[in-house]
């Protein structure tokens, strides 16, 4: 394989990972608080279409970032009234927000463009690859790391500091601790329910950056099922990250890699038919988590926050 | 005067609440959607009435007997009603089966290669609907309950979580599937149109009156062999008892692996057969179509219908009027047909936030003292 074709596979990896490390991290961020929102899929695509909408009337990208992460959290508040405020199942509440987000990305796609017209076909504007002096002259990774665009450099600073705030300071301390033991971290003076809220409204204005990065720049433009079914990989990745941001990188560059492969294979042309391609994800994830859950010994020393998917009640033993 | 308001839990579920809750959502999804239309720039009453005679036909209709729109709705709804059912058994268990969708996809793969392979396969076989048609079914049903065994076993001896594995089996069941149908079963003869070669006659399930099918008498009977098993068993007994406690069923000896398996290859078999009457009744061919969403819709279903069978075959019927109704005003209004989709999704917000009620009971406390409220009072 020549050089060339790898610098493409390693670049498309980078550019296709993004999105899901954003929403990765966010679900981290959110489960980590006990909440378990299965909505990313509803969150994401509707962070995408707000995005594009937004970028394409003000013909400013970072307007549609800031519109999909108002969307996102706008929708991840609606799971946290559920489960937190009226106790309904996490899992249902996180269902119904997919199906909602997507039937609501859906009929907005068709009605928000100019004069009420369908969002799909149109050109925005978006985040077009900036070189980074220096840098992107690096041999072989240059091109790669630093000729991408402004949300993937984000996304490079983002990382170590949600990982700084999750380990190493207090609010983060707070935030393992209330997905972890919240009847404790109530008895600290910890206000469980308003950082259930704020964790997981934030979670999920991530979730919709990581749908902006789709519409704005990976494949900038609206289409129908532009998420496709990448919001429940990053449910998939979370546990692959075993709640880690370090390690959620490291899932969604692989996932990222297996989208780039087969990218790159179908541009060559292979015997090997398309969908047994585009099934590698699904398998690899299905694969990935009967690993993860077999290494008991692995699973318990990083496992999964002691009270994800529970309500929390003061009054009333759970 | 100041107050405060709190949340007493009941000491038994409320039944008014129980039903009332979900007719209400309803209605409060319906209030919804019409600020939706009325932003979107259409009249929110002209819609819904539009979608209202979409669904179940108008007055008129109805009074010179033509019954259409109606049997359209009823043959939307056939599908979902499998689906519906095949995700309450799974719920009831708090297994969540998310992946109704694909055992649904496979099903009618299933059906549809028993169709157009076997008769040159097994040429002593009686080219009769009384042989293929319990053919196809077993073959969609098998393979359904394979693509939910799967998820099951690796739940009960993995511990593998199954919303994860449900899901992924979905995307992987629609490829295979879309790779049958666009090439591998793709008809020769087909002049380029994606989808297989048509099934024989003897291989269709009969019609009712236009293309309304015996697929709604096999959904009913469906309904009342879930109820059967679920309600008057003592494995149904069993299965509820995990839903509802898991630990107390454990310690009561009963085995959760078991069970699992046999809920999963219940649950996959019935979106399995869902499949079967959507290739077998309605395109007589494998073509797109099969995954529009059924399986996931079939979750809403279950849900409005508290996870009951007979509720679960109206909830059907309504949801598909949407759908049915969503379809009619983009003919005719330019509307999105998604608008049906974000009332159900609206609907099951709503209902979930309803719930509460059925569980609590809403009090609103007076209080003098600012301070007083923090505590509770004491009784």
């Amino acid at each position: 394989m020549d050089i060339a074709l790898l610098i493409s596979i390693l670049t498309i990896t980078i550019v296709a990972g993004t999105s899901l490390v954003y929403a990765t991290i966010g679900e981290i961020i959110t489960e980590r608080a006990g909440i378990l929102n299965l909505g990313v899929e509803g969150m994401m695509i509707m962070g995408a279409v707000s995005a594009f909408a937004a970028a394409f009337h003000s013909g400013n990208p970072w307007v549609g970032v800031l519109t999909a992460l108002i969307v996102g959290g706008l929708m991840a508040s609606i799971h946290a009234f559920l489960t937190i405020s009226l106790r309904a199942d996490q899992v249902v509440s996180g269902l119904a927000l997919t199906l909602f987000g997507t039937g609501l990305a859906s009929f907005v796609g068709q009605r928000l463009g100019p004069g009420g017209a369908p969002l799909v076909g149109l050109i925005g504007p978006r985040f077009s690859d900036v070189p980074i002096p220096l840098l992107s002259n690096i041999p072989f990774i240059g091109q790669a790391l630093f000729n991408q665009d402004i949300l993937v450099y984000l996304m490079y600073i983002f990382v170590p500091v949600s990982a700084y705030f999750l380990y190493k300071t207090r609010p983060g301390l707070h935030l393992r601790a209330i997905g972890e033991s919240p009847q404790t971290a109530d008895a600290m003076g910890v206000n469980v329910f308003a950082l259930r809220y704020l964790y997981t409204i934030g979670g999920g204005m991530l979730v919709g950056l990581g749908g902006a990065h789709l519409s704005l720049a990976y494949t900038p433009g609206w289409t129908e099922n532009l998420t496709g079914g990448r919001g429940w990989i990053v449910i998939a990745l979370v546990i692959f990250a075993t709640w880690d941001p370090a390690r959620a990188v490291v899932g969604a560059l692989l996932f990222g890699g297996v989208n780039a492969i087969q990218f790159r294979l179908q541009a060559i042309g292979t015997t090997i038919p398309a969908s047994l391609l585009n099934m590698l994800p699904y398998i690899l994830t299905i694969v990935v988590l009967v690993l993860i859950t077999w290494f008991e010994a692995f699973r318990k020393r990083v496992g999964a926050p002691a009270a994800l998917g529970l309500p929390y009640m003061r009054e009333e033993r759970s | 005067m100041p107050f405060y308001l709190k949340l007493e839990k009941r000491l038994e579920i409320s039944q008014t609440a129980y039903y009332l809750v979900p007719i209400i959502s309803f209605v409060l999804a319906l209030l919804f959607g019409a600020v939706l239309l009325a932003l979107a720039g259409a009249n929110p009453w002209l819609t819904y009435r539009a979608m209202l005679e979409g669904a179940f036909g108008t007055a008129a209709q109805w009074q010179q007997g033509q019954f259409y729109s109606l049997s359209e709705t009823l043959v939307k709804a056939v599908p979902l009603m499998f689906t519906g059912l095949s995700v309450a058994i799974a719920f009831r268990m708090r297994f969540w089966n998310i992946g109704a969708e694909g055992q649904l996809v496979l099903g009618g793969v299933a059906a549809a290669g028993v169709a157009l392979f076997f008769p040159q396969m097994f040429p002593f076989l009686p080219e009769s609907r009384w042989i293929y048609l319990p053919l196809l079914v077993v073959a969609g049903v098998l393979a359904g309950a394979i693509w939910g065994l799967i998820p099951a076993m690796l739940k009960s001896y993995l511990k593998v979580n199954e919303i994860i594995t449900t899901l992924m089996l979905n995307y992987i069941a629609i490829l295979w599937y879309q790779q049958l149908f666009q090439i591998s079963w793709k008809d020769p003869q087909g002049f380029g149109f994606p989808g297989s070669a048509l099934f024989p006659e003897f291989t269709w399930i009969p019609r009712l009156s236009g293309r309304l099918h015996w697929g709604l008498i096999m959904a009913i009977a469906a309904a009342a062999l879930v109820w059967i098993i679920m309600d008057r068993t003592r494995r149904g007994y069993e299965i509820r008892l995990i839903g509802e406690n898991e630990n107390a069923a454990r310690y009561a000896g009963v085995s959760l692996a078991r069970n699992i398996v046999l809920v999963m290859l219940l649950s996959g078999g019935l979106a399995g057969l869902a499949g079967v009457v959507e290739v077998s009744a309605i395109s007589h061919r494998l073509q797109q179509g099969l995954d529009v969403g059924n399986g996931f819709t079939g979750i809403i279903v279950a849900w409005l219908a508290k996870l009951n069978p007979w509720a679960a075959l109206i909830w059907a019927l309504l949801l598909a009027a949407l759908f049915v109704g969503g379809d009619q005003i983009q003919i005719s209004m330019g509307l999105p047909a998604s608008v049906a989709l974000v009332l159900q999704g609206a609907i099951l917000i709503f209902v979930l936030g309803g719930d509460i009620f059925t569980r609590y009971r809403l009090r609103v406390i007076r209080s003098t003292a600012p301070h007083a409220a923090a505590q509770p009072a004491g009784k």
